[in-house]
């Protein structure tokens, strides 16, 4: 390579990063470091006598030990439940495969108030299946196990589908038994995407915070739930900034340990449309497989969203759509700022708005880690990683003390919300992208570009049709992400357009059996919405660029 | 660098570009829905001010009307900015103290007034009408915040699980009584308000020194088997067996007025509330509003303070935030009157108490019930 082209390179890779690090570096960066800055020098002077007893302190130990092997345990978890359901829905065509690729994304849209309520009706007191889980570790790990299952299908599933089902034939026919051919075949080719939704489940376990406080009550605590207590509560910066450093430093080391890993594991392959590789069951063990996983989803994901659906029809007269009536008739009364067809418009348009802000800055970041291996793109790839994995008061508080200093004052702005979210969504995106970019056959790109296709063409040609997959996989979550967003948008100062999971959490704070009812409906509704909108998506992908 | 690249980086700032201008439509333009609103009067009145209110999740009036009414009085636009809950407004408040993000905060209660006070947010006012206000609600004697509202911390009771064989408990010290064994569920004082209240409510009633202080109280509430969760959500929605809740505990921490929320928020509506109050040992919550230091609009701030006192607000509050309306002359509706509990003699505690010894009765609170 010559000096020309090296350059031209790097300038790309510039061009490509400027937009996603500008964005991190001002909503991200700068707020956590300001807020952090006030914790440890609080009058202008570095004072480590506060975080230093923090760190003393016999139960922040308890925490941060709690807090790591909760979210190993709920990741293992996970993926026990996530990679069947991944492979089911890559490999095997049955009536029904759209709609349940469509549902698997509702879990994760639920504000945890709603699941919390959900698996406190399931495995509380009068559950129905007599089995009291409530304030145990059970519960939050069968909770996370709900929320992020979507994760390991989504982003396995999207990369699964893709594989050559050919190569583990061949692999088959020359004698490889079907776990060999898997081993040997499928699972180094697999590996990056399944690291890349394992850290994401990790992150996402890591830093939870409703789930362990409703569900696990006040004995258990994450680092998370510690930097709350200390920040919202006690107003006690230098604990809080201690707290959530702590809670950085853990996961830039597991950050590391996945860069490590994910080096190893990128290979490239080709790809193929995903309705090539999906078939009908065959034979006793394929049928039996589908039958047993999708019991397992039904359990652990579809049992907790029908009993949310089952108290959304419950009224005192049996059942019926009084709830969901009087949600949109002119008894919502005081509970709710607007009326609730309102906060479904609103949900809408910031999803909209966070998907459009996230979706180009996730596909130049995802170019940049994709294309460009070494120390600088995984460290880009990590900070990208960083804000899911920092405490949502930390950011929210940070946005209060350091955006108020810009020319603009964004702090009392709606711009505000679709960015948190964007914010929170952007990792998905990436996560989404990088593996089926990764595995882009490098041979086809050099034979354009030995054929005399510039560089930009040849991505179009040979990038743009897996990238647009990704990019339909990455939107999906991003609006979902922002649909259910709820952590994050608490601890920013909004103006008045309530969100769905914001007026489902104000309409669970009043007693009533009609305010309940609504809640719950308001939560149907929002699931709707969701698997309308995962639908869609998926019609999207199937028609547009599933034939590439 | 190659023209694709440029192309799709201009497209991409395009579409950044207009979904911003798309976003800041949001919130800013007035609801169209706004019946209340005065139609446009032929000559062109100036635009209307605008008033930033701070305020809390549970803040609530009935709008348009309420708020129309001091908008068209003073040609003013009133928008709300949520910051969370009690707590974590005030200390957003307090972190932005030097740039105020409002004009006029409402929400802040006694138990975090002392914080509020301390860091200097508020400008001294003394609104028109707050001299109808019952002293013993004005906490702060240099009127930096005015008294809006207050409610009651108490305990609720299914009356489906009680009788007169089986009396529910009259006091706080009942509870600890093996006739109440496995029956309550409380907040932790560490995550929730009203399970502050509680807590603070013991401290008063049994002191901290003595034979028997608040901690052997607790100590004794454990041993008859007292549920901790963290929010008032999961006490009353999920553990409670009363009302709305969906639980096996007939006893809860909640507020005097959640029967009145258990009938108005029922179809059909019950001549009287599945649930009844334990008046003994309630704590007062007092809610106040004040004028954010270095606010551009002061006037404006402090005729909304003063329109917060008025008969047409006062009566507002109550169906809409179950609290009673701090001008004891105010109108109540008659649905609240019937079913809200009068708690004759409230347990309180000054706000500079409180704030000086929260977290260390918390981590106290928390070494006796674990």
């Amino acid at each position: 390579m010559d000096q020309r082209v090296v350059s031209r390179h790097a300038l790309t890779t510039v061009a490509l990063a400027v937009l996603p690090l500008a964005f991190i570096g001002l909503f991200f960066v700068f707020p956590v470091v300001t807020i952090l800055l006030r914790g440890f020098a609080p009058n202008g002077v570095l004072d480590l006598a506060a975080p230093l007893q923090v760190l003393a302190r016999p139960e922040t130990l308890g925490v941060a030990w709690f807090t790591l092997w909760q979210a190993v345990l709920s990741t293992l978890l996970t993926l026990c439940v996530g990679l069947p359901g991944a492979y089911l829905l890559a490999r095997f065509n049955f009536p029904g495969r759209r709609v349940l690729n469509a549902l698997i994304l509702v879990p994760f849209v639920l504000p945890t108030v709603v699941v919390g309520a959900a698996f406190l009706a399931l495995i509380g007191p009068r559950g129905p299946l007599g089995l009291r889980l409530d304030h145990t570790i059970w519960a939050i790990l069968l909770a996370h196990v709900f929320y992020n299952s979507a994760v390991v299908v989504r982003v396995v599933g999207g990369l699964w589908a893709q594989l050559d089902p050919r190569t583990e034939e061949a692999a088959r026919i020359l004698g490889a038994s079907r776990w060999g051919a898997f081993r040997q075949v499928t699972w180094p080719l697999l590996r990056p995407a399944v690291l890349s939704a394992a850290s994401i489940v990790f992150l996402f376990t890591f830093t939870s915070f409703g789930v362990i406080l409703i569900l696990g009550g006040p004995g258990y605590a994450t680092i998370e739930v510690a930097v709350y207590r200390a920040a919202a509560v006690l107003l006690d910066l230098p604990a809080a900034a201690t707290l959530a450093l702590l809670q950085l430093c853990f996961l830039a080391v597991s950050l590391v340990v996945y860069a490590r890993l994910q080096q190893r594991a990128a290979l490239s392959q080709r790809l193929v449309a995903a309705r090539v590789a999906a078939r009908p069951p065959r034979g006793r063990a394929e049928w039996a497989f589908v039958g047993v996983t999708l019991a397992l989803l039904a359990l652990v994901l579809g049992l907790p969203l029908a009993t949310l659906v089952e108290r959304a029809l419950a009224g005192p007269q049996g059942y019926g759509l009084d709830n969901f009536t009087s949600l949109f008739g002119q008894s919502a009364r005081g509970a709710l700022f607007v009326p609730p067809i309102d906060a479904i418009r609103n949900s809408l348009v910031f999803a909209g708005g966070a998907t459009a802000i996230c979706l180009p800055l996730g596909l130049l970041a995802a170019a940049v880690i994709a294309y460009r291996r070494g120390v600088l793109a995984s460290g880009f790839d990590a900070l990208l990683m960083l804000p899911l994995g920092t405490s949502a008061v930390i950011i929210g508080f940070g946005f209060l003390v350091s955006v108020g200093q810009l020319p603009i004052d964004l702090r009392t702005s709606p711009l505000l919300i679709p960015i948190a979210h964007a914010l929170v969504a952007l990792p998905f995106v990436v996560r989404a992208c990088v593996p089926l970019m990764r595995s882009i056959d490098r041979r086809l790109r050099d034979a354009a570009a030995v054929l005399g296709a510039s560089p930009g063409r040849t991505w179009r040609l040979v990038d743009l049709p897996i990238v647009g997959r990704a990019a339909l996989i990455g939107a999906s979550f991003a609006f979902a992400v922002s649909l259910g967003e709820f952590g994050a948008t608490l601890f920013i100062v909004r103006p008045e357009a309530p969100t769905m999971p914001i007026a489902i959490f104000r309409l669970l704070s009043q007693p009533g059996t009609l305010a309940f009812g609504q809640a719950m409906a308001m939560a149907t509704v929002l699931m709707l919405v969701t698997a309308i909108a995962a639908l869609a998506f998926d019609r999207l992908r199937t028609t547009s660029v599933g034939g590439a | 660098m190659n023209r694709p690249i440029l192309l799709t980086l201009a497209a991409l700032a395009a579409v950044v570009v207009i979904v911003v201008a798309a976003l800041s439509g949001i919130g800013t333009t007035p609801n169209p829905d706004a019946a209340g609103t005065p139609s446009p009067t032929p000559t062109t009145p100036p635009p209307p001010t605008e008033l930033r209110l701070l305020t809390h999740d549970s803040f609530a009036v009935t709008t348009p009307e309420i708020l129309g009414v001091f908008e068209s009085q003073n040609n003013a636009k009133v928008n709300i900015l949520r910051a969370g809950d009690a707590g974590s407004m005030v200390n957003q408040a307090i972190l932005t103290k030097d740039n105020p993000l409002a004009d006029v905060l409402f929400g802040v209660d006694n138990t975090f007034l002392s914080r509020a006070l301390d860091a200097n947010i508020f400008e001294p006012y003394h609104a028109a009408g707050v001299d109808a206000v019952p002293a013993a609600l004005r906490l702060d004697a240099r009127e930096r915040v005015t008294p809006i509202d207050y409610g009651d911390v108490c305990i609720n009771y299914d009356k489906a699980a009680y009788g007169d064989a089986n009396p529910p408990p009259q006091s706080l010290a009942d509870l600890t009584q093996p006739a109440y064994r496995s029956q309550l569920v409380v907040e932790d004082p560490g995550t929730s308000s009203p399970g502050l209240a509680f807590m603070l409510a013991t401290i008063a009633r049994f002191g901290e020194t003595g034979d028997y202080t608040w901690l052997d109280y607790w100590r004794d509430l454990r041993a008859n088997d007292v549920t901790i969760v963290s929010g008032w959500n999961e006490a009353y929605e999920s553990s409670f067996s009363g009302g709305s809740g969906a639980g096996d505990k007939p006893l809860v921490v909640s507020y005097a007025t959640s029967p009145v929320a258990e009938v108005y928020y029922a179809s059909p509506q019950p001549a009287e509330s599945p649930t009844g109050v334990v008046t003994d040992g309630c704590f007062r919550q007092v809610e106040f509003a004040g004028v954010l230091a270095g606010t551009k609009q002061p006037e404006l701030a402090k005729k909304f303070v003063d329109y917060m006192l008025t008969t047409v607000f006062q009566s507002d509050i109550p169906l809409n935030m179950f609290v009673f309306p701090a001008v004891p002359t105010a109108p109540v509706p008659q649905l609240f009157t019937d079913h809200a509990a009068q708690v004759p003699e409230p347990v309180t505690m000054s706000p500079e108490q409180i704030g000086a010894n929260r977290e260390r009765w918390i981590n106290e609170w928390s070494a006796a019930t674990h």
